[in-house]
Order: structure tokens, then C-alpha cells, then sequence
């Protein structure tokens, strides 16, 4: 069957995850006080970000290491590296 | 493993195995260092491969490279909510040698390429993130990994290190790009049997097509969705620019399901089964965006050097051309024994002087004013769609009459001189 959410979609793929995340939240306070629209919940891919009533939660385990966030975010409020070598998602197909 | 190499390439998609490929096929000892578990591993691409750039590198590769499908017809779709104006071209020619393009699946066709750079005598370390460059007395003279003990020596690094090229903004070769210099894609990857696909894409076997599709797969931001025919698949993806995902508040994946589940696309799809969803930056800032290519000891290839056309959607090709031209440079300064940025520069002269610098030239204010006059891809296609509906019903009006209504009802709902304004700017931005 073909995908209809995100979670159906996530589960197709293979992530060797690292026990370390590679995303970081650098002031938590920006997205609770200066970030009303919190768009990086909004553009990431693989809804990495989720806003949980008071706090960014980051799942870095589901990130695609596309750069979106790093990028999009109002604040430059994201320290983005790459997952530790062999790390993260792991394409199969295409 | 020795701690100094004549090359280190960072990355091994297209453009680094094509640097790698040509190094060591001139005799150097290359080191080709790629993060994901095996190369392809973390590369995504809507699936189209160009023939030429790759015959270049290897004669003859599709006698034995994994490929899935030549593509014999390219579709371009118009689309409204429910309509779509078409055009295309097939051509049997494009289905023999030499060929025209292929879609291939790229964690397979990845592999496949940097293993031929192993047997022409590189030396591919996986697992493995180079975390900075090293630089001594302004120059690049290696770079440390993520390994114990993780720092290696090279006369030149090949900065192959893709869209966000992490190691070209150290050097301060480029700023963090902006919102509009990439497009966000989503694509999915959907398993089908091969007659569905031959008797719906209207095929034989070993036959391909691909499909464009404007306006509507968008909802009418700056961007395009794709369709294309795998062996057993298809792949289907659709991509915004950054800032126009942020603007209109679109979620890639909701996206994504619109497309699917658009009317004019979901009975090619129907019956399918989702094997893989991928996300991925394109670089699309263009000429504009390039970055500096050449510095002393380091050169910058591929995505990584914003090499990417995205309105012939040309990048895997730039890729491989840009990492041929900076082999050759490399091999020369070898032969000269130097490495500064005045002698890496014969790369720059290179790529400057190619198909590769010119085309992105010949669009540099493309993105910009598309970007700018969402008006194209919101209002003209939708119009578009409008008048072909108009002009091909057959109700008893004379054509004549049909084309001054028409006409009349799209100067009306914009103006004429405002209708001329768009078509010169338009006109302008690709010419």
C-alpha cells in the first residue's frame, strides 16, 4: 500500500542510530519566548521537531540529514553536524 | 594506511568517485572518504542520469552499470486541480546507444561507481565524517575525521562534501545558505510490477519516461514535481524552494500525499507499494551562489559548489563533469609540483569556461524572479489549463470567437499591459 502519514512513511526506512544526538537546540528559551511560529516543526521532513506544550523535543533518530533546519530556522538557533560516521539514516533505493 | 596521499576526496557521490575515478586512473594515490556505510547511502536524486557526462568518465557503462530504465519520452505537465495541459517528446532514438539519459536508483548506481574507482586503484574508507579541514599557514594541507587518531595528509582536498557543504563554509568559501538557495524535496520510491508500469506509462520493455509537472503539484509555490519509471517502481517527488515551504506553511510530506493523491496522478500510482521516502537539499541559487572553487591545497566539486540547473534538472552530470575538470587540474599540478590556489585556478578556468558555469549564467535571475512572481506557477498555469479546456470543447462556437474570448478573458482578469510585463520578464529570465 502506498504511504498516507508521516509515521507510515518514516517506517519504510533503515536508520542505524547513534546514542548521541547531532542535532542541538542551542537556547531553549528562543523557541518557547521568540518563536511563535516554531516553522521548523512545520518544513522538517521527517517531523524531527516537535513542540511539546513548553519544549522543543528533537527525535533526531528519524532525520534525514537534508540541512532544512540548520537553514530555515528564524533564529540560527540549530547546531547541525552529521551523525557519527556509519551513523543515521541509511538509504536503500534511491 | 599511509597518513599522506597525493588526494583526499570528501564524498563519494558523483562528483567525488568522478575526481577519485580520474585521479587514480593517472597514476595518484587518492584517498575517497565517504560517512554513510557505503556510498549512495545517504545520496538522494529524482533519478535521472545523463549519459554523456558519465560516458566520458566510462565508455560504455550502461553494458554494466545498474541502471533501471533509458528514458525514451520526457512529459511536461501543466496542472490545475483538475485539468493538465501536456507536452513532450518520445523518441525511439533516445531508447539505443548512446542514449540520452537513465533513471537509475542511486544507493545501487553509487555503489557501483566508486567500485570502479576502487579497482582503478582508490582507496574508499566508509564510515568515516571528516570533521574539519586542516589548515597550516593558509593553506589546506588535509583533514581530520571522526576516527581515533583521525587526521590524513594530501597535497590537495576535494572539497565533494554535497549540498551542505559543511567544509566549504569553514574555509569561508561560502555563507550558510539562505532560505531561497535550496529547494526542500520529498520524494517517494513505489514499488509496482513492470507490466502495470509498461501498459500505464504506454512502454516496452527498457523503455522510460519521465514527468514534469508544474503548478498545481506545487499548489502554485516555485517548484516541481516529478514522476519517473523504474525498472519494478516509480519514483514520485515533489520540491519547493526552502523559503517558499516556510512561506506558505507546507508541511513536505503533506505535500507529497496532495500529489499522490492528485487526480490526474493517483491512477498512474494506484496498486503501488511505498518501498522508501526521501528527503534531500538541492542546491538552486545558481550562478549567483557559487561558491569559491579553488583555494591553496582545496578545490570544491559538485552540489557542494552549487552546481546544480534546475530548470533542465541537470546536477548528477555537473557533478561528474566538475570532478573530471578538477582531477585534471590536480594531475597538473602534480606534474608542477603546486598546489596554490594559482595553479588549482586551471579548475576554475575549467568549469567557468564549460557548458556547466554557462548554463547556470545563462539563468542566474531565473529562481530570483520566479521566486519573486509566484505568478507563473499560481495564476498563468490555472489560466492555461482554462483556455485549453475552452478552445478544445466543441460547443457550437466559431474558433475565432474562441480565441478573442479567450485572449480577452486573460487580459481582463490581469491587464494586457500587466500580461506583457510577465511574459517579457519571464522571456528575460531564461533567454
Amino acid at each position: 500500500m502506498s504511504t498516507k502519514t508521516i509515521e507510515e512513511k518514516q517506517y519504510l526506512l533503515r536508520f542505524k542510530c547513534d546514542t548521541k544526538s547531532h542535532l542541538t537546540v542551542l537556547d531553549y528559551e528562543v523557541c518557547k519566548t521568540n518563536c511563535p511560529d516554531k516553522l521548523c516543526t512545520v518544513f522538517c521532513p521527517a517531523e524531527v521537531y516537535k513542540w511539546e506544550g513548553n519544549r522543543m523535543q528533537v527525535g533526531y533518530e528519524g532525520c534525514h540529514e537534508c540541512g532544512s533546519c540548520r537553514i530555515g530556522c528564524p533564529h540560527q538557533n540549530i547546531k547541525w553536524e552529521y551523525p557519527k560516521g556509519g551513523h543515521g539514516i541509511v538509504f536503500r533505493l534511491a | 594506511m599511509p597518513d599522506k596521499f597525493d588526494v583526499i576526496v570528501v564524498g563519494a557521490g558523483p562528483a567525488g568517485t568522478s575526481c577519485a575515478y580520474v585521479c587514480a586512473k593517472n597514476g595518484l594515490n587518492v584517498l575517497l572518504i565517504e560517512r554513510g556505510e557505503y556510498p549512495g547511502s545517504k545520496n538522494v536524486m529524482g533519478g535521472v542520469l545523463y549519459r554523456k557526462q558519465m560516458e566520458d568518465l566510462i565508455p560504455e557503462f550502461w553494458k554494466e552499470a545498474p541502471l533501471e530504465r533509458p528514458v525514451v519520452e520526457q512529459r511536461f505537465w501543466m496542472m490545475d486541480k483538475e485539468s493538465v495541459v501536456q507536452f513532450g517528446y518520445k523518441g525511439l532514438e533516445w531508447g539505443m546507444e548512446p542514449y540520452n539519459n537513465f533513471t537509475v536508483l542511486r544507493a545501487q548506481f553509487d555503489q557501483w561507481f566508486a567500485q570502479k574507482a576502487v579497482e582503478a586503484g582508490v582507496l574508499l574508507i566508509n564510515e568515516t565524517v571528516v570533521t574539519e579541514c586542516l589548515v597550516e599557514n593558509g593553506k589546506v594541507v588535509g583533514v581530520r575525521t571522526d576516527r581515533p587518531d583521525g587526521d590524513v595528509f594530501a597535497d590537495v582536498v576535494v572539497l565533494a562534501d554535497g549540498v551542505n557543504s559543511l567544509l566549504g563554509k569553514q574555509l569561508g568559501f561560502h555563507n550558510e545558505f539562505r532560505p531561497d538557495e535550496v529547494a526542500l524535496t520529498v520524494m517517494e520510491v513505489i514499488n509496482l510490477p513492470k507490466e502495470k508500469i509498461n501498459d500505464r506509462f504506454n512502454l516496452h520493455e527498457n523503455q522510460g519516461c519521465t514527468i514534469e509537472i508544474f503548478g498545481d503539484s506545487t499548489k502554485g509555490n516555485l517548484g516541481t514535481a516529478f514522476l519517473y519509471t523504474n525498472k519494478e517502481s516509480l519514483n514520485i517527488g515533489v520540491g519547493t524552494t526552502l523559503s517558499s515551504m516556510i512561506k506558505a506553511k507546507l508541511k513536505p510530506y503533506d505535500l507529497l500525499d496532495y500529489l499522490k493523491n492528485h487526480p490526474m496522478v493517483k491512477p498512474y500510482l494506484e496498486g503501488g507499494e511505498s518501498a522508501e521516502y526521501l528527503a534531500h537539499l538541492i542546491p538552486e541559487g545558481g550562478y549567483h551562489s557559487v561558491p569559491k572553487v579553488a583555494g591553496n591545497g582545496v578545490v570544491v566539486i559538485g552540489d557542494a559548489a552549487q552546481l546544480v540547473n534546475a530548470i533542465h534538472r541537470e546536477g548528477s552530470n555537473m557533478a561528474m563533469a566538475s570532478g573530471k575538470m578538477a582531477a585534471e587540474a590536480i594531475i597538473a599540478a602534480k606534474a608542477a609540483g603546486n598546489f596554490s590556489e594559482s595553479s588549482l585556478n586551471r579548475y576554475r578556468e575549467a568549469l567557468y569556461d564549460s557548458f556547466i558555469i554557462k548554463d547556470l549564467e545563462k539563468y542566474k535571475d531565473a529562481a530570483h524572479t520566479f521566486e519573486k512572481h509566484p505568478q507563473y506557477f499560481n495564476e498563468y498555469v490555472p489560466m492555461l489549463n482554462r483556455a485549453a479546456s475552452k478552445f478544445f470543447t466543441v460547443d457550437g462556437t466559431p474558433k475565432r470567437v474562441k480565441q478573442k474570448e479567450i485572449m480577452r478573458s486573460i487580459t481582463k482578469e490581469k491587464g494586457t499591459i500587466k500580461v506583457m510585463q510577465d511574459m517579457y520578464r519571464a522571456w528575460k529570465a531564461v533567454k
